[in-house]
């Protein structure tokens, strides 16, 4: 079992029995102060298992639920069945959406440190989920992503400076503000708006695919969770109910072992993966390195090929670290090594992809370096950009009415009457 | 004595019930090794055990519901939702399960245990961290509400709460965590520090529900608030020069009837106050009660301040909170009345 990077099994790490009761209390392998030490954790050497047809029975994906789907080798080279045989270009796109994710979110948490914005959230380390899984779905498909999947706009072209305007709440956010920093909404790039509440859209991503089969289109939804949120009723939910109407849709879990303090073991137990909650549901089950792009998109393919043709949903595991706080207002030294991150035995996204195309001979220190300074100024032309329209510390340049629309369609009677009142409190305000 | 800020009252509150009783234990999302997002249980885990202060699952319905298990059993859980905005999946075991199971048992099984989440805005959380859900709770029968505005009410009530053999909904003003907030975004926050109610007993002492507060004496208007509109209250009518009788609920129910209906048959004028939106709020229960006690005294019609009926904006939060604008503005029309 150790393969599947679980500490707990075979007596290779357990938790201590809590000290003066019978209670059982699961607690993480390390702590502050604690040396970080991944040696449980056997790297899948063979690059296996082997890839199924994309129709076959659920049965024969349980086993894929404990297993890690890998493409790329840490030399550089790919192995096994799931190579999902990218073109060069492919992949410098894709090393560049995942770039773009990282300066973006380098710049962004700057800027909330200097209080441009009231908060702000990372994926580093968790890009090549986001950008490989958009990458190997198509356009009309609808994800409806957490806070930790900005890559999914990024690898289907939304423009910067649009996004920026969100996490600046400013006069050109397309949201006038309603929303905190990071929970987006793109609709015209198949962007789900993120709700703050966790696990909540999981089902009803399952009710959208079940749309899209009831209207006969060849599109699907794609869900996304953190493994914390996995523990919501929401999830089992949507499990369930995939199952029953073989929903046309992939529900991701994004396992980067840590919901804000609380590491994996405490959502769901320890000893078993998140890809095996799929199986009791009767759902096809995929578990996957998330730091190795070829193998999130190969899996993203195959799940995706088999909604489409009527085989129902997947659950993928993307086996990934959460390298940063939790957000802006998290200091995760408090809970869990320093070094936790860098002693991941699963690398990095970018550096993985990178090296890979530096072995095939596609890429370079030149192309590198071209490919870094292009990205830095077009982050800083679309923060510059969106700066100028206003943001949370200067003037936001929203008109507050704006407050009032949008709850219904139309403004009834008490909401024309509290807009009458915030009126006349506002020009007492500008005095 | 000791000066305690409201995070720190809350938690020496559970740690003096910790210490008192094995049968205590506090749970919850990152409440464990980390302390809380808020940093209210910091500590106990190390200092009372794993066993006694630990993390859970995220699943607010879990939550609530292993408390009810435990409580019925004997125990005395505290249970914390981390933001009352995620309170929801956990509501049908708060109002169909917890709050009813005295009354469908008939007494056989009850729930003695606290439910403790930070309520209201003033942090720039947006929608999903800045509600005040208070008027969903009081309307259900079986189960208690409790709202402090300051450190020596907080621990008290908490203490009260915790030893109470019926389940009890303990909200967190978070404005008010670390300071006192007058109204004004703007205006640097109060410590708690040197400040009458920021004097705390280390040891175990208890507030009572079912009894408001006096903030200030008056005699021209009443003003009625709980949680953070307390000292918005108390700023905005010694800011205006005016002699309000200011009471700070604390318990919205069981409620203070007696105390309410004095003060406004003494001053015959009534404002409400809370941040919660206004249609079906907290406040309409209010006016209702104030109306039944008090109609023939009122000289002017009852007022609601309150925040606005739409989700709680993230940038147009100062817009939206019930500030000294909108509550000056109905002390004005309450007194012209
Ligand atoms: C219903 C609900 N409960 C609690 C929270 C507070 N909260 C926000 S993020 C988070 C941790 C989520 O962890 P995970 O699902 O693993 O995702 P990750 O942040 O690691 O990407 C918590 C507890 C919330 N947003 N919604």
């Amino acid at each position: 079992m150790s393969e599947i990077g679980l500490p707990f099994k075979n007596g290779l790490k357990m938790s201590k029995r809590s000290n003066q009761s019978r209670l059982y209390v699961p607690e993480p392998p390390f702590r502050p102060g604690d040396k970080p030490d991944y040696s449980y954790i056997t790297v899948p050497a063979d690059h296996s298992p082997p890839r199924p047809d994309p129709m076959v029975d659920h049965h024969e994906t349980s086993d894929h639920s404990l297993g890690l789907i890998r493409v790329m080798r840490f030399n550089g080279e790919l192995a096994g069945e799931w190579n999902p045989g990218l073109s060069a270009d492919t992949l410098r796109t894709a090393l560049k959406n995942m770039s773009i994710n990282r300066a973006m979110d380098d710049r962004m948490f700057k800027m909330q440190r200097q209080g441009k914005l009231s908060f702000y959230m990372k994926s580093t380390g968790e890009e090549a989920i986001s950008c490989a899984h958009t990458m190997a779905l198509q356009d009309g498909d609808m994800i409806f992503p957490t806070y930790r999947q900005v890559g999914i706009l990024i690898a289907r072209g939304c423009p910067m400076k649009d996004m920026m305007c969100q996490l600046l709440s400013n006069k050109g956010d397309a949201l006038e503000g309603k929303s905190l920093p990071v929970l987006y909404s793109f609709r015209d790039y198949g962007f789900f708006t993120v709700s703050g509440n966790l696990g909540t859209q999981l089902i009803q991503g399952v009710g959208w695919g079940m749309a899209c089969a009831y209207k006969g289109t060849d599109d699907i939804a794609s869900v996304f969770t953190g493994e914390g949120a996995t523990a919501e009723g929401d999830f089992h939910y949507a499990l369930n109910f995939a199952s029953t109407y073989r929903a046309p849709c992939i529900i991701n879990v994004v396992n980067n072992q840590w919901a804000i303090s609380s590491f994996q073991g405490i959502a769901a137990g320890e000893g078993e993966t998140f890809a095996a909650r799929g199986v009791g549901y009767g759902l096809a089950t995929l578990r996957v390195d998330g730091n190795d792009f070829l193998a999130v998109y190969a899996a993203t393919q195959w799940a995706a090929e088999r909604a489409r043709r009527g085989g129902g949903a997947t659950v993928i595991e993307h086996f990934t670290y959460r390298k940063e706080g939790h957000s802006t207002s998290d200091d995760p030294t408090k809970y869990r090594p320093e070094n936790e991150g860098e002693v991941w035995p699963f690398g990095d996204p970018l550096d993985r992809l990178r090296h890979h195309l530096v072995t095939i001979d596609e890429w370079d220190d030149a192309r590198e370096t071209a490919m870094q300074e292009e990205i830095a100024a077009y982050i800083r032309d679309a923060y510059k950009s969106a700066e100028k329209l206003g943001s949370l510390s200067t003037e936001t340049g929203i008109d507050p009415l704006t407050m009032f629309e949008q709850v219904y369609e139309e403004l009834p009677g008490h909401l024309k009457d509290q807009r009458e009142d915030f009126k006349s409190e506002w020009a007492e305000k500008l005095g | 004595m000791a000066q305690m800020n409201m995070i720190e009252a809350i938690r020496s509150a559970m740690d003096v019930k910790m210490s008192q009783d094995p049968d205590v234990l506090v749970f919850g999302e990152d409440v464990g090794y980390f302390g809380g997002v808020f940093r209210c249980t910091a500590g106990l885990q190390e200092k009372h055990g794993l066993h006694r202060c630990f993390d859970t699952p995220i699943s607010e319905g879990g939550i609530m519901g292993i408390a009810i298990g435990m409580a019925a059993h004997g125990l005395r859980p505290i249970a914390e939702i981390q933001f009352a905005d995620y309170i929801y999946p956990g509501y049908d075991q708060i109002a169909s399960e917890a709050a009813r199971l005295r009354y469908r048992s008939n007494g056989q099984f009850t729930a003695p245990l606290t439910i403790r989440t930070p309520v209201g805005g003033g942090i720039y959380g947006g929608q999903t961290h800045s509600q005040s859900p208070e008027a969903l709770f009081t309307h259900i029968s079986g189960l208690k509400t409790v709202i402090p505005s300051n450190p020596y009410d907080a621990k008290g009530l908490l203490i009260t709460a915790i030893e109470d053999n019926d389940p009890v909904l303990f909200l967190e003003p978070k404005r008010l965590y670390n300071g006192l907030f007058e109204g004004d975004p703007h205006s640097p926050a109060k410590s708690w520090a040197g400040h009458k109610f920021g004097e705390v007993p280390e040891g175990h002492y208890t507030v009572p529900f079912e009894k408001a507060r006096h903030i200030a004496e008056g005699t021209d208007v009443t003003i009625l608030a709980y949680g953070t509109m307390v000292w918005v209250a108390e700023a905005t009518a010694r800011e205006m020069g005016v002699s309000a009788d200011i009471l700070d609920l604390r318990s919205l129910l069981p409620l203070d009837l007696e105390s309410i209906s004095e003060s406004v048959q003494k001053t015959g004028r009534c404002v409400i106050l809370h941040e919660a939106t206004r249609t079906s709020g907290f406040g309409a229960e209010l006016s209702a009660q104030v109306q039944e006690s008090c109609f023939y005294h009122l000289e002017a019609p009852i007022e609601r301040v309150t925040g606005w009926d739409t989700p709680y904006p993230h940038a147009q939060e100062w817009a939206y909170f019930p500030g000294p604008i909108r509550v000056s503005k109905a002390i004005r029309r309450v007194l012209e009345g």
